[in-house]
Order: structure tokens, then sequence, then C-alpha cells
């Protein structure tokens, strides 16, 4: 195991490296490659905190539990909330913010807020020979030469290792409420989600969890508005009365304060849901209108619905190809759990598979950066 | 500023390409006549002019990809170009260069209100997306000063954003597929109307690239529910360093506002000459607008009332109804055509951390005075990205290389506390030579390799971004026919 302490070491190590590396912030989302594991864990530490300017930029093996404390301790936050594996995957480990940007790991938030990329504002890296480059920096304006940070986020470390990240970051909310809605069918549940996005009240998250996962008899759409008190209390009115128009009746409950809802909301962010299971577990990205393609998989209670159901979660026996049967949809499944002969990235088109082999040999002309990992 | 000679190769053979072109493009969709092509000598950075070899205009993306075919096989230079708004010369061409415009291709091609996501060509104008959409209570937010006449392609090319994108974020965030021909005229699709698309976010890479990667044809775009309403405030101080306090003690206080806008001295009483705005006399003035429900409004407002008045104003007056609202509106949105009318005057673009605002106001301040030209300020403060503008007079020898000078030097400060060139505009030809001041040549290393992937050649609007002596080599293949 490599552990570099500065930038300068990593680069190094990485330009004298003939055989292939296994890059690793925390190990928590259960993605190793072969080859000699390198991690980023001692490059730690928050580098820059401007409270004022919205602005936080932290070496890439800082915990992501730091960064969120420091944070909290200046009411600001991660809008894009990110997941923590850990519950779902039964890993251990310590989430690092480098493995949030590599894999653009979001959380419920995101519906309304943006991904974990849409919060970048620079990256520090090392490619697979050893250069160190940035890209972007700490203004939230930036449109100076091509945007390789963003390219960074989601890589996986495949086309280089992250050494330090910048983001914008957000205003807490003050207060939290939930509209839970029990058992809505298939339909009633993609009318609950459109509507209460199409609607000027700013869902902050919109989920369903299974029978069981919150409410011991229920399934759970959950609607989640944040912001001022008196806002918050003006919106779940508004938003309930339209949502009543949609699926006939008045929620079944509103959970207000932070309290209750950081708890529901971890549950949903993490697939609490789905720990534990032995059953393969796969993510999909897909539209809310194509909601209905799940049917073939399973029973509404097989899935986990955030993002308004742009993001689903789903349990199913091992082995399945979920790919095959979603076929054709727009979006892509990534097999996260379990699996065997399947690849955990959708397959690509050939076109961008070629320019994905072409950028790689440029960024890693020696392959040794978590090869064999995307594509 | 320096373009490369056009090739004498491609020069002698306009009527061969021009017949090439013109067997895959219907009648009137090539433009070759010499006093014709002078339409696109230029885009809005209008210093620098050059008519291009001849001028296509496609209706389909198949049409693109034949064009950059044929292009591609005769090593012609491609410059795209949607509406010509670029400030930075994104859109300029070569002698030697084929403009492809997009604009003929502006249809919406599909709206799901259920995804929130619209897809139109991309020749069609920023403003008229949200025209699409409106009526049924949506809105398309990047909103860039130009976006009446703005296409949605040149928003991609430069990652374009506006006075809202402190909360909604700026093209990049609002862009969620594309179809895009690239230079061999392969046609590729990336995202759609899921949130995230798979794979490596070529989409992050793609908006921004000022048209160096590929033509953009259709494009997936977010849309969002128009809030409830919005209200703005005016806020008067007797300096910079009392505005620039008030900003960063807003943010810090949880308030998220849509826009923070920022006018001085300079601008403030041009605008009031020019619109009569009935701002306040005051060293700089903030507009801050918040929006939501009623009381999200309420609440809002009231904080950064209340910070505001700690930092004793000169002037708080916030809008009753839709009318003041507009008023407080008036002076802001004319600043650049008031600024126009008295001056010829270059924009700069350049983004700054928002807590250095009062040490760079006043640096710009010496410098201005040092080089004896006039800077105006105007910009986004909650996201730092400040648009000064230098007056001077283009007819005066010597002016615009003084102007140029100053310019170079109030970006170089932009880069020096911890900022960059280019916030929103762009780097173009007008940034292009001053960024390795912000990149080490391993940086610009990094993002060429990129365009290596998708124009190995080198052939999509290759003299811009990159300062040429960096990307001499690569450019070396022009002009030959394959």
């Amino acid at each position: 195991m490599l552990a570099p302490d500065t930038e300068e070491l990593l680069a190094e190590a990485i330009a004298s490296a003939e055989t292939p590396l296994s890059i690793c912030g925390g190990t928590t989302q259960g993605i190793s490659t072969d080859g000699n594991p390198l991690s980023t864990a001692n490059l730690s530490g928050i580098v820059l905190y401007d409270p004022g300017a919205l602005t936080l930029i932290a070496k890439a093996g800082t915990p992501v539990a730091e960064i969120e404390e420091a944070l909290a301790a200046e009411k600001q936050l991660l809008a894009f909330e990110p997941m923590d594996y850990r519950t779902l995957l039964g890993t251990e480990g310590t989430p690092t913010i480098g493995g949030v940007v590599a894999s653009n790991s979001s959380g419920s938030r995101r519906v309304q807020a943006g991904a974990c990329r849409d919060y970048l504002l620079g990256v520090r890296f090392v490619d697979g020979e050893g250069s160190i480059i940035k890209n972007g920096g700490r203004v939230m304006k930036n449109v100076t030469g091509y945007d390789v940070a963003r390219l960074m986020c989601g890589a996986y470390g495949t086309l280089g290792v992250l050494t330090e990240v910048g983001f914008k970051v957000l205003p807490a909310s003050e207060t939290t409420s939930t509209l839970v809605y029990h058992d809505l069918d298939w339909s009633e549940t993609a009318a609950a989600f459109a509507a209460a996005m199409s609607s000027p009240f700013e869902v902050s998250g919109a989920a369903r969890l299974p029978t069981g996962a919150f409410e011991t008899q229920h399934a759970c759409v959950l609607i989640r508005l944040s912001g001022f008190t008196d806002s918050v209390a003006y919106r779940c009115r508004k938003l309930s009365d339209l949502l009543e128009t949609v699926v006939g009746r008045p929620p079944e409950q509103i959970l207000s304060g932070p309290e209750v809802n950081d708890g529901l909301w971890k549950k949903v962010r993490d697939v609490e849901a789905f720990a534990g299971m032995d059953a393969d577990i796969w993510h999909i990205s897909m539209r809310l209108t194509e909601l209905s393609k799940l049917k073939p998989l399973g029973k509404l209670d097989d899935f986990v619905f955030d993002w308004a159901g742009g993001r689903v979660w789903a349990k199913v026996a091992p082995g399945t190809d979920v790919r095959a049967l979603l076929a054709p949809f727009e979006g892509h499944a990534t097999l996260v759990k379990g699996g065997t002969n399947l690849p955990r990235f959708h397959p690509e088109t050939e076109v961008l598979a070629k320019m994905a082999g072409a950028l790689r040999s440029k960024y890693d002309p020696k392959g040794i950066l978590n090869p064999r990992l995307m594509g | 500023m320096e373009m490369p000679a056009p090739s004498p190769e491609i020069l002698a053979r306009k009527p061969r390409i021009v017949s090439r072109l013109s067997g895959v493009l219907p009648e009137g969709a090539v433009i070759s006549d010499e006093a014709e092509t002078r339409a696109y000598e230029c885009d809005g950075l209008t210093a620098y002019t050059c008519p291009p070899l001849c001028a296509v205009l496609p209706s389909t993306t198949e049409e693109v990809s034949e064009v950059l075919k044929i292009c591609h096989a005769e090593g012609v230079p491609v410059v795209p170009r949607g509406s010509g708004t670029s400030l930075a010369g994104g859109a300029l061409p070569t002698a030697d260069s084929v403009i492809l415009g997009i604009a003929r291709m502006n249809d919406v091609l599909d709206i799901s209100y259920d995804d929130r996501t619209i897809r139109v060509q991309t020749g069609r104008t920023n403003l008229s997306v949200t025209g699409a959409i409106e009526d049924d209570g949506f809105f398309y937010a990047p909103d860039p000063s130009s976006q009446l006449a703005c296409a949605i392609a040149g928003n991609i090319a430069m990652n374009s954003g506006g006075a809202h994108c402190l909360k909604y974020g700026v093209t990049t965030n609002n862009l969620l597929g594309v179809k895009m021909v690239m230079m061999d005229g392969t046609i590729v699709t990336i995202g759609g109307a899921h949130m995230d698309a798979a794979g490596y976010d070529w989409l992050g890479v793609i908006c921004g690239s000022e048209g160096q990667l590929g033509v953009v044809t259709e494009a997936t775009l977010r849309i969002l529910p128009k809030p409830e309403g919005a209200r703005p405030v005016l806020i008067g101080y007797r300096s910079a360093e009392i505005a620039g306090a008030c900003v960063s003690d807003i943010i810090k206080a949880g308030v998220l506002p849509v826009a923070i806008e920022y006018m001085d001295r300079k601008v403030i009483e041009v605008v009031e000459d020019h619109a009569k705005a009935g701002y306040p006399d005051c060293e700089a003035l903030l507009i801050v607008e918040v929006e939501g429900a009623p009381e999200e409004i309420d609440a809002q407002l009231g904080i950064i009332k209340q910070i505001a008045r700690r930092h004793h104003p000169v002037e708080l007056r916030e809008a009753g109804d839709a009318d003041e609202a507009a008023r407080i509106w008036l002076g802001r949105k004319s600043a650049f055509g008031a600024m126009g009318q008295i001056n010829d005057y270059m924009c700069l673009d350049g983004t700054i951390p928002v807590s250095e605002l009062p040490f760079v106001l006043r640096r710009i301040g010496e410098l201005s005075d040092e080089y004896g030209l006039a800077v105006g300020n105007v910009f986004h403060a909650g996201d730092g990205n400040m648009h000064p503008l230098i007056l001077f007079d283009a007819n005066k020898p010597g002016d615009l290389e003084t102007c140029e000078a100053l310019g170079a030097d109030i970006l170089k400060l932009c880069v020096e506390v911890g900022g960059c060139l280019t916030g929103e505009h762009g780097v173009g030809i007008e940034k292009r030579d001053l960024m390795d001041v912000q990149f080490a040549p391993a940086d610009m290393e990094a993002q060429m390799r990129i365009k290596d992937v998708f124009d190995p050649a080198w052939l999509l609007n290759p003299a811009k971004v990159f300062p040429l002596h960096i990307s001499a080599s690569r450019r070396e293949k022009m002009g030959h026919a394959a």
C-alpha cells in the first residue's frame, strides 16, 4: 500500500509505477481494482474555507465528516448531500471527499440542488504519467479553458488521482418538513413526484421508501421542503393542497423539524432499506416518465426511489440482468452490489467507448490507473 | 492580437470547397460571395474582423455532418457560430475558414414537464427556450444579458451564465444531453432527459469548450417551475468596501438571493443620464433580488434589510410592486447600452473570490489612474464575476492598445487574488494570450489532450483558447486535403 503524504510524493509514486495501481479513497464504495493500492488517506485537511464566499477547498483524503462538521459550524453544507455507502454495502472505512468527487456521489437534495459535479469549483490531480495538473479554482463562475475538473468528477480515478478538490457550499436550511403519503401505487407515485417537482414550492427531496423501511405497515412517498420556518410552513400547506388534487387525500403525516427529518433522509440517501439484503443491488438513472418500465424487475417495494424517480435503487434476484429487462430505456444502470458476470457500469455506445479509450490513453498512457474499471 | 496566416492552399481551393459544400446543402445555404461573407467577419468583439472563406447554414444534424466531413477531408478549419454575440471573439473567422452557422436550426423538439426537460435545436435563442414553456409556468434558468439574441449553441460553447446563476447555476448545471457532430462528421448522442449521463462527464467538458470539440446541434435542457414571485431591493453605500462587506454578510447569513448586482459611481451616473432609473447618489449600489413564496420573500428580505442597515446605507429601497421592481432593474439592465452610448468600451469578465471585492475594486481604480483610462464597474457581486468596463476612444491612435494593456493587468489581478480570467464570456481570442497567467504548461496540455481526442487534426475553431505558440505543433496538419 502506497500512502504518500504530499502531492509531490504521490506524483513520484505514479511516475515511477510500472504496474497497475488501485486508487483508494476511504474504500467504502466496494470498488477495488487489481493492482498495488495507492491511498490518498494521508493527503488530508481543509485547505481553505471562506464562508462569506461559500467556498471550501480540501485535500482529497479529507474525511467527509470533517468537512461536514466544519460547514455545520458556519450553518452551511454540501448541498448535494453525498451518500455514505457503508450502510448499503456493509463496508468499513472512512468516506473521503476525494472519493465523493471521483464517484460524483450525490444524495436526495440532488433533485433540487444539483449533483456533486455541479458544486465542484476546481481540482488538483496527478495524471498517469505523474504530472501535477490543476483545473478550475475557488470561484463560482469560471469558464477559463476546458472544464477538466468536471471530467475528473465521476471518472473513478481512471484519468488521474485527485489530490485537492474545491466546492461551492450553500447555507443550511433553518428547518425541514416532509409530507408523508402511504401506499401510493405506481401511477400515483409518479403523479405525486411530477406534481411536486413542477410546483413552485422548491421541493428539496422526493423519494419513496418500501414498506417497513420507515413505517412498518406502509410504503411511504416522502416530499421534503427546506428553508426558513415561515416559508416552509406556507409551502407545506400549499403543496399539501396541490397534491391532494393528485392523490385524492392529504398526507398521512407531516414531519417537522431537523431531528426527525435528518434521520429519515439519511435512510433515503444511504438506501438503508436494502442494507444487508441477500440480493443484487442496482442503481438506475432514468426519467420519471419511463418509471413503468421497471415493472418487469419486480414489485413496487423492490425499489427505493429518490430524485423524484430520477434515481432508482433496485433489489433483484442474484444474477438478474437489469439492463436487458429495462431495454430500451433512456438512462443507465449500474450494478452496485452483487452480480457475477455483469459489468459494473452500463456499456457505452461504440463511439463513446472509443472516445473514452482514447482519452484514457492520453491521461494514463501506461494504463496503470484503476485499469478496466470504467469500460 | 495575432491570428494564424491563412493557408494559401485552402484559399486556392475555394471554388472546389464551395462547390462540394453546395452539393450537400440546399440552395441558399452556402454563402461565398465576398460582399455577403462580410456579415460573418466578426462577432460581439467588433475590434477584430476577417471575412471567412465562406459560410454555411445547414438545417439538419445530417447536413452539419456532411459539411464537417467535407471540411475534414479538405483540411479546412471550421468556426462554429451561434448568433455571433460572443464578446470574446469565439466566432471570429480566419480567411481560410468555413463559418458553420446554426441559426436555421431553431425548433423545439420535445417538452416533458413531468421530467422537467426541453429538447431543442441549438440555433434557438436563449429567451425563446423560456418563451416555449412560460405559458405553462416553466422557465430556462441561465439568462446571459444577450439572451434575446444569443443561441443555445453559443451558450453551451461558452458555458454562459447570467444574473441569476448564484441560485440556478450556469449552462453546465442545466444541460442534460446533447446531440453533437464531431469534426470527422460522426454524430454522437450524450446524456438525455435523465439526470446524470453515464460514463465520463463529456457534457461537462463539451460545455465551455468554445466550439473546439464538436458542433452541438440538439440540447436537452433542464427547465424549472417559475417561482411564485421575486422582489428586489436597492441598497446604496458610501464606499465599495462597505458594499463588499454587506455582500459577504448577506451570504454568510444563510440567505441565498437569486442575484446580487453591483454598480459603481461611474456606471450609476451614466445610467441615470440614460435611463433615469432614480438611483441614489452614492459610490456603490447593490441590487439584491430574492424569489419564492411571499412569506419566503418577506423572510429573506427581512434579513437582508437588517444586514444592509447595519452597514449604514445611503439608501435602502424595497420594491413595493412590479413597477417599482422594474425601475430598480431598469438601470442595471440598461448599463451596458448606456455606457456604449457615451463611449467605446471594453468589457472584462474576470471572477474573483467575493471576499476580495474591496481590494480588487480599489486596485482597479489605481490601475485606471495609471493608464489614464476610466473604468466603470458593473457586475454579479454574489458570485464575484466582475465586469469592469474600460472606456476608450476607438478613433484615437493607441487607445485600443492602452485599453487592452489595462485590461490584461486587471485580469492578471483577478488571477493573483485567486480568481480567473473569464467567468462567463469565454477565452476566445480576447484572453487567449493570457492563459499562461492562470495555467501552467501541464494544465494546458491536459486540456489540449481532450481536443486531440475529439478533433485530432485541430480543425474546429483552432486558433482560439490556447496561446498560438502553445497549440502551433497541433495545428500543423491544417490546410492539407486528406
